[in-house]
């Protein structure tokens, strides 16, 4: 138990280096912050890499099933004894697993920086937040506890909210940091009373012995959390549904997916470390958390699934018609993540009806890397040719080559081509839905070609399409070619290239499924054939139309006119939510309390100041300065206290 | 000639008393003030003498307690005086009504 206790130095070590470079980084050493910082999470990396594999290969596994320890545990606030939060770190599959990919993307995007953010006039200050991330993502991710699971998924809002507003000078990323900020902490509002509900029902907050206790159907807080209901549905519905509202909130699924775009105001790699494989994926890993609870109720896990399909076509269909690189990015992340979500809302616990479980832990992990892959290439491009519009790039494969490559690799990942990671994971995925559900199998098929139909479009309206020419002056003139950036940009996407290529190979299965147990995964060539070939039939209508410059995709675009305008302007959710907030929220909620807060509350207040002003203006008199006013006042006194003493009193 | 009884004592006293209050109130003057409560303390020692000599002859406690009365009303003109000197310097004046600084 204790010998995993080390575990600890690895959301202390960013924890560390958030203070000292928040602290003195910018005064002192604002030059190697970023090397401090980088070398930190290095050792953090490696401790975590020591931790996963004393885990998954020595001592984890006790009869063929991984257990769950709990490598430190510290009763915080002490309320009563049946009461008490207590601050733990779990060691389970999928908290190991999460370790792994929070750190090593987490290095990879800390070394990319140093090259990226060169020159930075907040260099430090950048670090220091991206440290700050790191310590609460891993900290979220340890968790053995759901409340500190909910004081870390704060923290992790805070430092998004920081890393966006990075360029705080610009009115748009202020604005976008705002609004990442109030809509997740809205969901999160949800989460917080789901927790209470679970907290009250279950007894406690110790994520075990919740599970423990709400799973077993013949237990009273089972029995009493179904049987209790609200409007319809048991309570353990309405919690579940709204913690699912939470992680929903983070993972930007339909409807609160609208701050996620616009976070991509934020630097490149923030966007690749925070808005594409860590932070995104908190929600999927908190509904991956409590599964086993998840799995008690279906209508709940309904939730999750339609809610994530639907969230995976909606965003996939935005994607195609974007034109910002990195929204792209950003529609084409929400949709993966509802891959995942739609995948765990299939599964069922234990064995190998918990396949969608695993694929979706799967997906998780592959997408967290080729997507930091894509994003930092994406940052590799608009450090090069210094904008966001795909209209500004083209032809850049012979610029940079690497890049070229990598984000050839990644895109090739993520739409799904053998052998690289992403056709693994959604394979299983796609397995999964078949079993168990065609509608959402339909859905997630279509999707998937249609990632591959956008992802291919972004790769060669970048990197083919038209000749290089705008930027040609800028790369002849030595000042402002940097080429493709320094090798320290470069290693980055090699290896995250290689870990999109090589950890599709991982027996996932064998190490993270619902119940612990490892089970073999049937890879069915056979059924590999149809997603397979609708992603080569997608890739190569995006050739046609993208490849070179052509007036192809406008037609198509004239052709169905409507809805491209409806899709490229993010079927005008945006504007729905500020007509809400404008006007309805606003003038019929918002100004009434505002009134009745000024002049009902507030009144009373200034009601109760004036009788006390008006009372002591009136009697200020009496105070004259004058010392025989007083003495007779006293006297006077005297002569009153006398005279109810000696014939009224008696 | 008659007997002094005591009521007529403390007719004289009461009367002193409020001649002496009467000047407190009055009087703008702090020496003039310090002189009525001068008169007040004597009065209360005229009461005081009065009350041992009909009441207690055998005892001598109000007696005492004059004495004591005495001395520290002597004390108390002293701690006056030096107050009032201190107020002359600073206000130029003795008078009560240039003195209120702590008005409201």
């Amino acid at each position: 138990m204790s010998n995993y206790l080390y575990i600890l130095w690895i959301p202390l070590l960013p924890l560390l280096s958030f203070v000292i470079l928040g602290l003195f980084g910018r005064k002192y050493f604002s030059k190697i912050s970023g090397i401090m910082g980088t070398a930190t999470l290095f050792i953090a990396t490696l401790v975590s890499f020591i931790a996963a594999n004393q885990y998954f290969f020595v001592d984890g596994k006790v009869n063929g099933v991984y257990q769950k320890i709990i490598a430190f545990k510290y009763t915080w606030l002490d309320f009563s004894p049946n009461l008490s939060i207590d601050l733990g770190f779990i060691i389970d599959p999928i908290s190991v697993m999460m370790l792994v990919v929070v750190t090593s993307v987490s290095l990879m995007v800390h070394v990319f920086s140093l090259g990226y953010m060169k020159g930075e006039e907040r260099f430090a200050t950048y670090y220091s937040f991206l440290s700050l991330f790191t310590f609460s993502m891993l900290g979220l991710v340890l968790s053995a506890n759901i409340f500190q699971v909910y004081m870390f998924w704060e923290l992790v809002g805070v430092s998004s909210f920081l890393l966006i507003s990075y360029y705080f000078d610009r009115p748009s990323a202020v604005t976008a940091a705002k609004k990442a900020f109030i809509v997740t902490r809205f969901a999160d509002l949800g989460f917080l009373i789901g927790i209470l509900i679970l907290g009250y029902y279950g007894g406690t907050l110790d994520i075990g012995l919740l599970i423990d206790r709400l799973t077993a159907t013949q237990s009273t807080p089972f029995i009493s959390i179904t049987s209790a209901s609200f409007l319809g549905a048991s309570m353990l519905t309405w919690s579940l549904t709204l913690v699912f509202i939470g992680g929903a909130g983070k993972s930007a699924m339909f409807p609160l997916h609208i701050w996620l775009p616009d976070a991509m105001e934020g630097p490149t790699p923030v966007s690749a470390l925070i808005h594409a494989a860590t932070m995104v994926v908190a929600g999927v890993y908190l509904v991956a958390r409590l599964f086993p609870i998840f799995s008690m109720d279906e209508s709940a896990l309904k939730i999750v699934t339609y809610v994530g399909g639907f969230s995976a076509l909606f965003a996939a269909v935005i994607a195609c018609t974007q034109t910002d690189i990195k929204r792209v990015l950003a529609y084409s992340t929400m949709s993966q993540i509802g891959y995942m979500m739609f995948a765990l809302g299939i599964s069922k616990n234990g064995g190998e009806n918990g396949l969608g479980y695993m694929a979706s832990m799967f997906h998780l992990f592959t997408h967290a890397f080729f997507k930091s892959l894509l994003f930092l290439g994406a940052g590799s491009v608009i450090h090069m040719v210094h904008s966001n519009e795909i209209k500004d790039m083209g032809g850049l494969r012979k610029v940079m080559p690497i890049t070229h490559i990598t984000f050839l690799i990644a895109c090739l990942a993520i739409a799904g081509i053998p052998p690289f990671a992403g056709f693994f994971s959604k394979e299983e995925i796609l397995m999964a839905a078949f079993h168990s559900n065609k509608l959402i199998y339909g859905v997630a098929l279509f999707t998937a070609a249609l990632t591959a139909f956008y992802m291919f479009r972004l790769y060669f309206s970048i990197f083919w399409n038209k000749e290089a020419t705008i930027h040609s002056n800028n790369l002849t003139d030595k000042d402002h070619s940097h080429g493709e950036g320094p090798w320290i940009m470069k290693l980055p996407l090699l290896i995250l290239a290689a870990c999109a290529v090589g950890v599709g190979f991982i027996p996932f299965s064998k190490f993270v499924s619902s119940d612990g147990a490892a089970f073999e995964t049937h890879t069915d060539l056979l059924f590999s054939i149809t997603p397979v070939t609708i992603t080569i039939i997608a890739i190569l209508i995006a050739a046609n139309l993208y490849k070179k410059q052509n007036v192809k995709s406008d037609k198509i675009v004239n052709a169905v006119g409507g809805f491209y305008t409806a899709a490229y302007k993010k079927f005008y959710i945006d504007e729905l939510y500020i007509f809400i907030t404008k006007k309805i929220i606003f003038p019929y909620i918002g100004q009434p309390i505002a009134w009745a807060d000024k002049n009902i509350i507030d009144g009373f207040m200034l009601l109760l100041a004036k009788i006390t002003s008006y009372i002591s203006v009136s009697i200020k008199g009496l105070q004259s300065g004058k010392v025989q006013n007083y003495a007779l006042y006293f006297f006077g006194g005297v002569l009153a206290l006398s005279v109810l003493f000696i014939y009224i009193w008696k | 000639m008659q007997e002094i009884t005591l009521n007529q004592i403390l007719f004289v006293s009461t009367t002193l008393f409020f001649i002496g209050m009467y000047g407190l109130f009055t009087r703008r003057n702090l020496i003039t003030m310090l002189m009525s409560i001068e008169l007040m303390l004597n009065s209360v020692n005229i009461n005081f003498v009065a009350f041992n000599k009909y009441l207690y002859p055998e005892k001598l406690d109000g007696l005492f307690f004059t004495l004591f009365i005495i001395t520290i009303a002597a004390a108390e003109a002293a701690v006056a005086i030096a107050i009032i000197i201190n107020l002359y310097r600073s206000h130029n004046s003795i008078d009560v009504d240039d003195a209120t600084e702590m008005k409201y």
